[in-house]
């Protein structure tokens, strides 16, 4: 059986979603799967370098994530990246909303990347949005 | 008799303990033996699945109290 590429967006600010999105990653990752990750939209402030920001619960799943130790969405894309060589990549067209270069993200991020790329990498994957 | 190395991932929810024994697997040498420590449940599944797709081989599972004991060996 072979293992699919998986590509997941991810453009939601909200805990739940981040969390989902980073425990599908680093669990899809480290199991055998390519796994490529576009951020942007309201995902990306999370990734700007040494960002710690609370990202806001959404329900009340999120409420309760906040007190327990679940792990942090950051640190499981990490993860995802260093034991499972998940890419990470920043939409290009949010940087350029935000006024931010590349430079300002974590460093274990990918370079920026377009939708149309994006799209090419998608065509033969399981896509999962977030 | 191969050491076993302890990896405490207890009071850690999903996938926190499979991240943790993952984390360890990349230091171990071939042959090696690794045991989490979890008391989130899902590990009793998902450490075992994740151990058959990628080809390690299972040791032993038991509950002692409320924390699990999930024993693996590194094969490759």
């Amino acid at each position: 059986m072979s293992t699919p590429s998986i590509c997941i967006i991810v453009v939601s600010g909200s805990h739940e979603r981040l969390q989902m999105a980073a425990m599908l990653a680093s669990v899809g990752a480290v199991s055998g799967n390519e796994v490529n990750v576009f951020l942007s939209m309201n995902s990306l402030q999370y990734f700007a370098k040494g960002a710690d920001i609370a990202a806001p619960a959404e329900g009340s799943f999120g409420e309760l994530m906040a007190v327990k130790n679940v792990p942090p969405f950051k640190s499981l894309f990490e993860q995802a990246v260093e034991l499972g060589d998940a890419k990470i990549y920043p939409c290009s067209m949010a940087l350029d909303v935000m006024g931010i270069d590349e430079d300002a993200l974590e460093p274990w991020l990918g370079e920026p990347m377009g939708l149309t790329k994006f799209l090419s990498m998608a065509q033969d994957a399981q896509v999962w949005s977030f | 008799m191969a050491e076993r190395k302890v990896i405490d991932a207890r009071g850690s929810f999903c996938p926190g303990p499979l991240m943790e024994l993952i984390g360890g697997m990349k230091l171990a040498q071939v042959g090696d033996e690794l045991e989490v420590l979890s008391n989130d449940k899902g590990s009793v599944n998902d450490i075992p699945e994740w151990i058959r797709k990628v080809g390690h081989e299972m040791l032993e599972v038991r509950e002692e109290g409320d924390v699990w004991h999930i024993a693996v060996r590194k094969v490759k």
